[in-house]
């Protein structure tokens, strides 16, 4: 037990300190979820309603961990691939689980600055104020949304091993997720067929969390909500996991070469 | 002339086959297939929510700005991707006329950039129940045209950064997000701030998308000669920065033996 939580602190650590090396990747992370942001704040400005200007502040917030999760979690096996280390981590003793699962949490955890840059972004360009009435619930809800999305990241990073281009799958995720998720548009806006899969998504229930934390509303439900299916998201990602590396062992075809 | 005409077509066809070979249908269905259709659906119901633009203003202008990731991406690629695969050199020791040597690779990017903006309008169309009348559509074709060889023009201004610049995806994602922001596919221009504004008629696919918006809602081209006039002038000239970036960089390469090393 000790070996693997000691595993995954310093895996995470390492992914992180990997994550932030070039400063190219890092200004664009921050960069990418701000040009969405201020199209939305324009858009919301020319609304005239104050509420939903800080609506969309709190969401566009939060696409930058989806941003930062969902192309380098989605291509994490194929990057290992290329730099020639998916078979050393396959066949290394430790569950290969626990060595993909904190590459996708340093993923989400990038997002953090996003977060940050986009609300700073949001405070000194739009004047957007944001109280966070509950700020002790907000450091509940940021850490449960950030390990819900690295979840789901881990999740896709598993469910794309077959994918010489899973990079583009990760990519083509970015919108629906921010769309389905609610970050931007209330969930009671999309069509009706569209909701169930909203709350089968984790990130919904942390953007709610968050929106709750900062309005005074309860979040504690919105974030139980969100760890129970990032947990559910890393069972089924195990079964994946072990289903697809057995595949990968009877054909040969880990390295897709 | 014959020389300059196959390298124009021949040429540029060959080099943007052999440089954009990774563009598999795994990459070109998600990125530039399914992508541009959840942009347009992420605005138009932002759009609702926020109580602004029709859905139609969001269609339109989000489909027409991205084109202009195939327009950078590929543009940069099949120019600074000799360096990647190690054949730039050659390119550039051989005799052939550098206009039709760069700017025929720019138009297998423009046929593929119409192709995506106008699927990505077609089919947003259908989902949203836009009404845009079959006569338009001859005439947006044209917009669309005028727009992606508008910003074709700046994607050969990346592709002469990228001759020196390593991060240029980077550069076009931050050139994309900025295109965003300012063409008015979202926001309409007299709502920026004047200095965006002035930004705005500055650069490609602006005058596009408003031409495209009043065409699709039945003006003749002739009532939009006005703006095409001013997104192809535009292109022009973004075009001729660009092939002077080029010219530039190969110098810059050639005095200070960088040609590979960056």
């Amino acid at each position: 037990m000790t070996r693997n939580l000691r595993l995954l602190g310093v895996a995470w650590l390492l992914n992180v300190k990997q994550l932030t090396r070039s400063s190219f990747d890092g200004f664009l992370a921050i960069a990418w979820p701000i040009f969405f942001a201020t199209v939305a704040f324009f858009m919301f400005e020319a609304g005239g309603n104050p509420e939903s200007l800080i609506y969309a502040a709190l969401g566009a917030a939060v696409m930058g961990i989806w941003t930062a999760t969902s192309v380098a979690a989605g291509s994490a096996l194929q990057r290992e691939r290329w730099f020639g280390t998916l078979e050393l981590l396959v066949a290394a003793p430790a569950h290969f689980a626990l060595i993909l699962l904190p590459l996708a949490f340093a993923t989400s955890a990038i997002g953090v600055y996003c977060m940050a840059t986009t609300l700073l972004w949001g405070r000194f360009v739009f004047g957007i104020d944001i109280t966070f009435e509950q700020p002790l619930f907000l450091a509940l809800a940021i850490p449960a949304t950030i390990l819900s999305i690295g979840a789901l990241g881990f999740l896709m990073a598993v469910s794309f091993a077959r994918y010489r281009t899973a990079w583009a799958l990760g990519s083509m995720t970015e919108y629906p997720i921010w769309l389905i998720c609610g970050f931007l548009v209330p969930i009671s806006l999309l069509p009706g067929w569209v909701q169930p899969i909203s709350w089968a998504l984790a990130p919904t229930w942390g953007m709610r969390a968050i929106r709750e934390s900062a309005t005074g509303g309860t979040p504690l439900p919105d974030i139980a909500m969100c760890l129970l299916l990032g947990g559910i998201y890393v069972a089924i990602g195990v079964v994946v996991t072990e289903t697809v590396l057995r595949a990968a062992r009877r054909s040969a075809s880990l390295s897709l070469t | 002339m014959t020389v300059p005409l196959r390298i124009f077509f021949i040429g540029g066809i060959t080099a943007y086959r052999g440089l954009i070979n990774w563009l598999s249908p795994w990459i070109f269905l998600p990125t530039l297939v399914i992508a541009p259709i959840f942009q347009i659906l992420l605005f138009v119901f932002i759009g609702r929510s926020a109580g602004v633009e029709s859905d139609e203003f969001y269609v339109i202008g989000n489909a027409v700005q991205y084109a202009s990731i195939p327009c950078l991406f590929a543009m940069t690629h099949a120019i600074a991707g000799e360096r990647s695969q190690q054949t730039l050199s050659y390119i550039l020791v051989s005799p052939a006329g550098r206009l039709p040597l760069f700017l025929g690779r720019a138009l297998p990017v423009i046929v593929n950039a119409m192709f995506v903006a106008a699927f990505s309008l077609l089919v947003s169309g259908l989902l949203l129940g836009i009404d845009v009348p079959v006569s338009s559509w001859p005439g947006i074709a044209l917009v669309i045209f005028i727009s992606t060889f508008s910003c074709t023009g700046l994607g050969l201004i990346c592709a002469g950064v990228g001759l020196r610049v390593r991060e240029t995806a980077v550069l076009n994602n931050v050139i994309f997000g900025l295109l965003l922001i300012f063409t008015g596919a979202n926001v309409p221009i007299d709502q920026l701030p004047g200095w965006m504004q002035a930004i705005s008629n500055r650069i490609p696919l602006t005058h596009g998308i408003e031409a495209a918006r009043q065409v699709a809602d039945g003006a003749s081209l002739g009532d939009v000669s006005g703006l095409l006039a001013t997104e192809a002038v535009i292109g022009i000239a973004y075009t001729l920065v660009g092939y002077a970036v080029l010219r530039f960089m190969e110098l810059e390469s050639r005095r200070r033996a960088s040609l590979q090393v960056a």
